[in-house]
């Protein structure tokens, strides 16, 4: 028994690093697994206050940009009012019997909420903006944002009054998205090489694309309504190996100086979610 | 000002310049992160024992990671980059009982090249285990040594011109250790 404390006397030191080392890479690790970490509400809140006092400062030199952001966005709106609207069935006719509830009436099934960029990274292999709505003012995980110029990123972690966001430019995201032109669908991504470009996976080779289209999101990916533009494509990687083009796309958002965003809440995601988990159980 | 308010106006001061400047820059290359919160470790006084050298950089490490959204991650590389450093620090003093006489490491207490060997093997310390702990999550090798490399590279010039706009000067105290 008293070797045992002789040893730890003498590596007390080295015993209190390997201690700190657990910890650390346990918050790492247990992070990077579930995207919950300790005391990460009571810090996001700390941050995120510094984070607005800081963006505060800076908003005021970017006014000009984010005006312009603006009256680009209310142009593009003005010019498809209906979009956020959806039916739930098909298009085939219904003859109503006895049935007194229409059941192709629209519903709401996504709403959006405006937020504010406070904090912002690029430089980094995981990349996250936060902004100053949280689960007070109905902000949730797995929820999209959207800026003024094109999808942002989906809500990973809430707090109370702020929420941050897992960017494009993340290592782990991941979105269905489509060719505006074809329709065809592909799994966004980033390769981690350069902030200014994503990469696009799994478009067929059938699939007719020239650099410079459009890539918009698709409505399967039951995060974002259909049709929110993601970016152009501005490389076609051809690879003789496979069946899928890899495509290098410009995201139509400018991760430098977004300001302003939206949070997209979709009224039906806990129930498509819950229908799609159960049914891949069965096949497993 | 006593040292313990410097020190705490310091801690603030560095994670709010990595913050706010060095991570607001527009990207050069994928292999270059500017980093330079790190030297608050190596600013630190001798006279601090090593457990408190490390609980001390855990927790700025922890505080850059709250802002950055990887908790563990740079906590982690200050931990090891603090429980080398008197290790290093004892392998380089050149003259005999300068951690006695002087406060905290810097070029007039240990001499520019010592002093500038010292903060290269922290820094390729930190470095080395902050890039492999991302590398384990997704990287290639090449990713590992070429990012080892270019940050290490551009971290020394960022503490070289730190060292030379912010010159502390070291006052000589007698030999009542």
């Amino acid at each position: 028994m008293r070797n045992v404390f002789l040893f730890i006397r003498k590596y007390s030191n080295f015993l209190f690093f390997l201690l700190l080392q657990i910890i650390a890479l346990g918050f790492l690790f247990r992070y990077n697994k579930y995207h919950e970490a300790a005391f990460m509400n009571v810090a996001g809140e700390f941050t995120g206050s510094i984070n607005q006092r800081y963006s505060k400062v800076e908003y005021y030199f970017r006014l000009r940009n984010i005006n312009e952001q603006l009256a680009a966005e209310n142009l593009r709106l003005n010019q498809m009012l209906r979009e956020n609207y959806e039916r739930p069935a098909g298009n085939e006719k219904t003859i109503l019997d006895t049935v007194l509830t229409d059941s192709l009436r629209e519903i709401k099934k996504y709403t959006w909420l405006g937020a504010q960029v406070v904090g912002s990274s690029v430089n980094t292999q995981v990349n996250f903006i936060t902004i100053h709505r949280g689960t007070l003012q109905d902000v949730h995980p797995n929820m999209g944002v959207v800026s003024p110029q094109g999808i942002v990123g989906i809500v990973l972690n809430v707090s109370d009054n702020y929420a941050s966001v897992m960017t494009l430019l993340h290592r782990q995201f991941k979105v269905v998205v489509k060719l505006k032109n074809g329709g065809e669908r592909g799994t966004i991504e980033w390769d981690g090489i350069s902030p200014t470009y994503v990469s696009l996976k799994d478009i067929p080779k059938s699939a007719k694309l020239k650099n410079g289209d459009s890539v918009v999101t698709s409505q399967t990916s039951s995060i974002f309504p259909g049709n929110l533009m993601v970016g152009t494509i501005s490389e076609i990687v051809d690879d003789k190996s496979s069946n899928f083009y890899t495509l290098k796309v410009k995201p139509a958002t400018n991760f430098f100086n977004v300001e302003y965003v939206y949070v997209i809440a979709n009224a039906q995601y806990s129930e498509q979610k819950k229908l799609e988990d159960s049914t891949r159980k069965k096949f497993q | 000002m006593s040292e313990l308010l410097k020190n705490i106006l310091r801690f603030i001061l560095f994670i709010f310049v990595q913050v706010f400047i060095l991570f607001k820059m527009p990207p050069l290359h994928r292999f270059i992160t500017p980093y330079l919160y790190y030297l608050y470790i190596l600013w630190l006084p001798f006279s601090m024992t090593r457990a408190s050298l490390m609980g001390v950089a855990f927790i700025f490490g922890l505080s850059l990671d709250y802002f950055m959204h990887t908790p563990g991650l740079h906590a982690a590389a200050c931990v090891l980059i603090a429980y080398l450093r008197p290790f290093v620090v004892n392998m380089l003093i050149s003259q005999e009982g300068a951690d006695k006489n002087y406060l905290s490491p810097s070029i007039t207490s240990m001499g520019w090249a010592p002093y500038f060997t010292y903060v290269f093997v922290l820094t390729l310390f930190h470095h080395g285990y902050l890039v492999f702990l991302e590398w384990m999550s997704f990287g290639s090798f090449l990713y590992f040594i070429g990012k080892v490399v270019a940050t290490t590279g551009i971290s020394m010039l960022l503490i070289l011109l730190t060292e030379l706009l912010f010159f502390r000067k070291e006052k000589f105290r007698t030999n009542t250790v």
